[in-house]
């Protein structure tokens, strides 16, 4: 016996367009789905985290209770922005860990197809005409398009032409490029939103967001939910055999926020938090990025998809382009990074997110991912980044049985 | 004449328009908002600095595509102000990939959002390449 805890239970949803469906509808499909994969039931449960960050006042824990088995246990709704799914992950997990419960379910659901730009905007025009300062800034007017931008196309633009900067190397083409893999790794992905093959052309060519993010450059709105039920290792050594050669062992589980640094409430500052998740990761687990064997990492842009690939240190620092360009992220590749398609085409319904992104590698680690399945795989790691910030790494392991 | 309003407290106006820092008096960390405390040291004292107005481009993304009532395209930027980091718009630039570049010298400059009610003449600012 150990402290370990085990993934017993994961599914994720079909992501895209769910229109006759609401989000409890689709936390049950995903709660159900992962209690099921699991062989176990809400009876089995000590504790319900959940999460959907666009309803995050509207207790979506308790609503999804009264659907599926309200059978008192605590709940805890939580909201960290797109890191949502894996801090309801890391709550189960925390729960679990502490001995207070010997199993919990995590949901992450989101309603986002339609919803077009996040972020930016500002307030709106009061009825007299006068300028009046307002706010922390002391602003007189919407400072979104005045004073740089507000909306997620473009502040991770620069976040990716920040890398260019320091390090070089960075053009549009190569982000187009990462964009170019992603979407074609999604056409494996019977459970992407989108799963249509791009030519570099034609990401290139299609309508400019927030230059160089081009529209198929950016993660896509969706529904979707993802649910995981976790165990610890005692309760899973009294399960069936079956269920322990599934359960897939949490070997870190890590949340970080962003440390001040210069400039970090300028542009908000994805790099740090990342690479202290990452290290944490790397050290609970005792192993490092060379024993990966896939990655799913937050890719909400393009541009981003870059700056992981140094923050995860799946290469030197500073070597992200030629990383990228040795062709090492492909599928067929030293380390295949979002082989789903990642966010710019399985789509990113916020909170369901970070559940998903786990629900992949699993899917991978069991042996099950299908046409899309990376050979023989046994370690991965998962990443998702919340601004403002939030940062959840996972690294998972395949049962030894 | 009207009387003149900075589009932001930390947009000082006059002769020689400039971008003042709240400044940490016990770390140095900058920040233009109003503070409760510093998110470096958790400090509680600051004075201000004034900031250098030429500076260079850190990050840009040229937005094509934002908000309702968000005028496009124009080019965000991060520009370094000698070792402090600012967000601006790059102005009086045709918002093209061909004339914005990574570690373009650029400048501090002002232009009106007009005029209130009041007869009160609000004053944004970007930055604009220097030649």
């Amino acid at each position: 016996m150990s402290d370990d805890i085990w993934i017993l239970g994961i599914i994720m949803t079909k992501f895209g367009k769910h229109a006759d469906r609401d989000t409890v509808d689709l936390a049950a499909e995903a709660a159900m789905g992962a209690l099921a994969d699991g062989g176990v039931t809400m009876k089995d449960m000590g504790i319900l985290a959940a999460g959907c960050l666009m309803q995050s006042n509207a207790g979506i824990g308790q609503q999804l209770q009264k659907q599926i088995g309200q059978t008192g246990i605590p709940v805890y709704n939580v909201a960290n922005a797109c890191a949502t799914g894996a801090t309801a992950l890391r709550t189960a997990i925390m729960a679990v860990k502490s001995g207070e419960v010997d199993m919990g379910l995590a949901v992450g659901v989101e309603k986002l197809a339609g919803a077009g730009l996040l972020g930016g905007g500002g307030r709106p025009k009061s009825d007299k005409n006068e300028w009046s300062p307002s706010g922390r800034y002391g602003a007189v007017a919407n400072t979104d398009g005045r004073i740089g931008t507000d909306a997620m196309p473009g502040v991770f633009a620069q976040v990716g032409m920040e890398y260019g900067h320091k390090y070089g190397g960075t053009s549009f083409e190569l982000f187009a490029k990462i964009s170019e893999k992603n979407h074609a790794h999604s056409t494996l992905n019977p459970l992407a939103a989108y799963s249509k093959r791009f030519t570099l052309d034609e990401i290139m060519n299609d309508m400019m967001i927030a230059y160089p993010n081009t529209r198929p450059m950016c993660s896509a709105n969706c529904d979707g939910a993802a649910a995981a039920v976790v165990v610890s290792d005692a309760k899973l050594k009294t399960l069936s055999l079956e269920q322990q050669r599934r359960a897939i062992k949490v070997s870190a589980s890590v949340l970080t926020t962003d440390p001040y640094e210069e400039a970090c409430q300028v542009l908000p500052n994805v790099n740090t938090l990342t690479r202290n998740a990452a290290k944490m990761a790397y050290e609970a687990a005792g192993i490092g990025p060379d024993d990966l064997d896939l990655v799913e990492l937050h890719d909400c842009f393009a541009t981003a998809e870059l700056v992981h690939y140094d923050n995860l240190m799946l290469c030197p620092e500073g070597g992200a382009v030629d990383f990228f360009n040795s062709g090492a992220t492909w599928r067929d590749g030293s380390m295949p990074v979002n082989v789903s398609g990642g966010l710019e085409s399985k789509g990113h319904p916020i909170a369901a997110t970070g559940i998903a992104n786990i629900w992949e590698v699993c899917h991978h680690l069991r042996g099950e991912a299908g046409e899309r399945q990376i050979q023989g795989a046994k370690v991965g790691l998962a990443h998702v980044i919340g601004l403002g910030s939030a940062c959840g790494v996972h690294i998972l392991e395949k049962s030894g049985l | 004449m009207a009387t003149q309003i900075p589009i932001v407290n930390y947009l000082a106006l006059g002769d020689q328009p400039h971008l003042v820092a709240t400044e940490c008096t016990n770390c140095g960390a900058r920040y233009f908002d109003r503070r409760n405390a510093c998110a470096g040291c958790s400090g509680t004292e600051f004075g201000s600095a004034a900031l250098p107005t030429d500076g260079e481009v850190r990050s840009f993304t040229i937005v094509t595509f934002a908000a309702p009532g968000v005028q496009v395209p124009f080019v965000s930027a991060i520009v370094d102000l000698g070792g402090t980091s600012a967000r601006g718009n790059i102005i009086n630039v045709e918002p093209t990939p061909d004339n914005v570049s990574l570690g373009m010298k650029v400048r501090l400059a002002t232009y009106s959002l007009g005029v209130d009610d009041n007869d009160v003449e609000a004053i944004s600012f970007g930055f604009e390449p220097i030649n």
